[in-house]
């Protein structure tokens, strides 16, 4: 009969908790795979990034290095066994660590951007002309 | 370098100069001029190397050179040799593809091992629908019970992500193999093995079924969802990309009855989840003819590369009518160098590679196409920058 059903009335959650809450408010947690080596200053740091190697480290360091208020940059791998790559970072004058880092990343994400835009073009462009897929 | 003659050394670069710094030297013995130096403050304070995303985009060019499915050839002209080989790293280790991981053995009479058997079935490159392949989840392999250390790791770990490391219709591909030799007789095949054999017939073909076992005798069995997104009728069920790889031989009596489970890997754990064989570039070739080479040291010049690399054209300017060597196609070249062991020419020709123009060979295994793999080994450097751009916010707010 129907008071003999199985529902229950849920109950009001407490106030301030929130279903699937983590530190960034993202549904998936992911893992912080960025650290700060001890001894670095807010203008010479070295970062430590966990299962990378020179497909990143070398791509980064490139953009970063392209910023003329960087006055060193280098990365390595401490030991190949281990999935860690270090990069430092060290700046003129007052300019942050955190900003060049940050402005290296920004970089390289809009550098992939007009890659994949002109690849896309150059390949509808290729595909267009030339349908069985080889030069004339 | 041109640099230090000029009157004033802090200027900013000429053309020439520009064109002169994108060149790395080939010499007899050795390379030289190998590391960039587009870096800002190298060529002084007036030359303005920074980065600046508009000179970028202006000076990228794409070119293809033929585009195949499954065999791309492109130019990639303008971006620096770092950022060209992440791309190519990301292309063999990093991207996610389909691949036989845990073969059930329920029975394995051939002569062929069962490690040995697993490991050729991991080796057959799968396609399949690239939707479908693209809304497969990771399956997180639970590490061995006896490795005490990972197991541990590994329980620590748990919690919300155990769905992952059950298999399921989203994150796992069955196939079946299941392969029975007999002697062929007359009354199913049409033909009496033994009685050939008795006779002199050694051809196993014609004397067995089924004595050889091949990749396309491995049957999908879609679970669960896979119906939707591997579906047969539009052709886009899993299946192996060369049916006639040889997986085993069996001969009357054997049998070979495995379940195969697929997963989604990258290239950096097995080689068998690499989406391409392989992903390689080379720098575009330079020849310099510095002095006119004329007549017959022309035409053992032009012996000295690949044919189409040089060709012999009358000189304009000199008077009498012998033929003068020219460069007519570098890409052809496969800088060999030989013409510098020759007394003739080797001080009238200089050879080099273009710093930033890299001819990239894309093969695809099969799973996906090549023109898409290099779009997703793009976007995969561009998802790693957003990564470590967030893991940067997480780090600066704990601080």
């Amino acid at each position: 009969m129907a008071q003999d059903s199985d529902d229950r009335e849920m109950e009001d959650a407490a106030p301030g908790a929130e279903a699937n809450e983590s530190t960034n408010g993202d549904i998936i947690k992911e893992k912080q795979r960025l650290r700060l080596l001890p001894g670095s200053t807010d203008t010479a740091a070295s970062f430590a990034f966990e299962k990378e190697d020179h497909t990143l480290g070398n791509a980064l360091r490139y953009m970063i290095m392209k910023n003329p208020e960087v006055e060193f940059c280098g990365y390595s791998i401490p030991h190949p066994s281990e999935a860690v790559m270090n990069l430092r970072i060290q700046t003129f004058d007052n300019v942050s660590v955190f900003e060049v880092l940050r402005k290296g990343l920004t970089d390289l994400t809009d550098l992939c951007d007009v890659v994949e835009d002109k690849f896309t073009a150059a390949r509808d462009e290729f595909d267009a002309a030339h349908p069985d897929g080889e030069k004339a | 370098m041109p640099a230090h003659e000029q009157s004033n050394p802090w200027a900013p670069l000429t053309p020439s100069q520009l064109e002169q710094r994108k060149i790395v030297s080939v010499n007899p013995e050795t390379v030289s001029h190998t590391a960039a130096t587009d870096i800002p403050g190298h060529w002084g304070p007036a030359q303005d190397d920074s980065w600046n995303l508009s000179r970028f985009r202006d000076s990228l060019k794409v070119d293809f050179h033929h585009n195949k499915p499954h065999d791309a050839a492109f130019s990639l002209v303008g971006v620096d040799a770092s950022i060209a080989n992440a791309f190519r790293r990301i292309l063999l280790a990093e991207i996610p593809t389909l691949a036989i991981e845990d073969v059930f053995v329920f029975d394995n009479t051939s002569i062929i091992q069962d490690e040995v058997l697993a490991h050729r079935l991991g080796l057959i490159p799968l396609t399949g629908g690239q939707e479908g392949l693209k809304w497969l989840k990771w399956f997180r392999k639970p590490p061995p019970k006896d490795d005490f250390a990972a197991q541990a790791a590994w329980e620590a770990e748990e919690g919300e992500d155990s769905a992952a490391s059950v298999p399921s219709d989203y994150n796992t591909i069955v196939l079946t193999l299941n392969v029975t030799c007999r002697w062929a007789t007359k009354a199913e095949d049409g033909r009496d093995g033994k009685a050939l054999a008795k006779d002199g017939e050694s051809d196993p073909n014609v004397r067995y079924v089924n004595s050889n076992v091949y990749a396309k005798d491995l049957v999908f069995e879609p679970q669960g969802q896979q119906e939707k997104y591997f579906n047969e009728e539009e052709g886009n069920q899993i299946r192996p990309v060369n049916p006639d790889i040889l997986i085993a031989k069996l001969r009357p009596g054997q049998r070979i009855h495995v379940r195969c489970h697929c997963i989604k890997g990258i290239g950096a754990d097995h080689a068998k989840f690499s989406p391409v064989a392989t992903a390689s570039y080379r720098l575009l070739p330079q020849i310099n003819i510095t002095q006119p080479i004329l007549g017959a040291d022309a035409k053992k010049f032009a012996r000295c590369f690949p044919k189409g690399v040089i060709g012999l054209e009358p000189s304009p300017d000199n008077d009498s009518d012998e033929l003068q060597a020219v460069v007519k196609d570098p890409m052809k070249d496969t800088v060999s160098r030989e013409c510098l062991r020759h007394a003739e020419f080797k001080d009238k020709v200089k050879l080099g590679r273009v710093r930033d123009h890299f001819i990239f060979s894309v093969e695809s295994t099969g799973q996906f196409g090549s023109s898409e793999l290099m779009l997703d080994s793009v976007r995969l450097l561009r998802a790693k920058a957003e990564r470590f751009n967030r893991h940067l916010t997480e780090l600066e707010e704990g601080r």
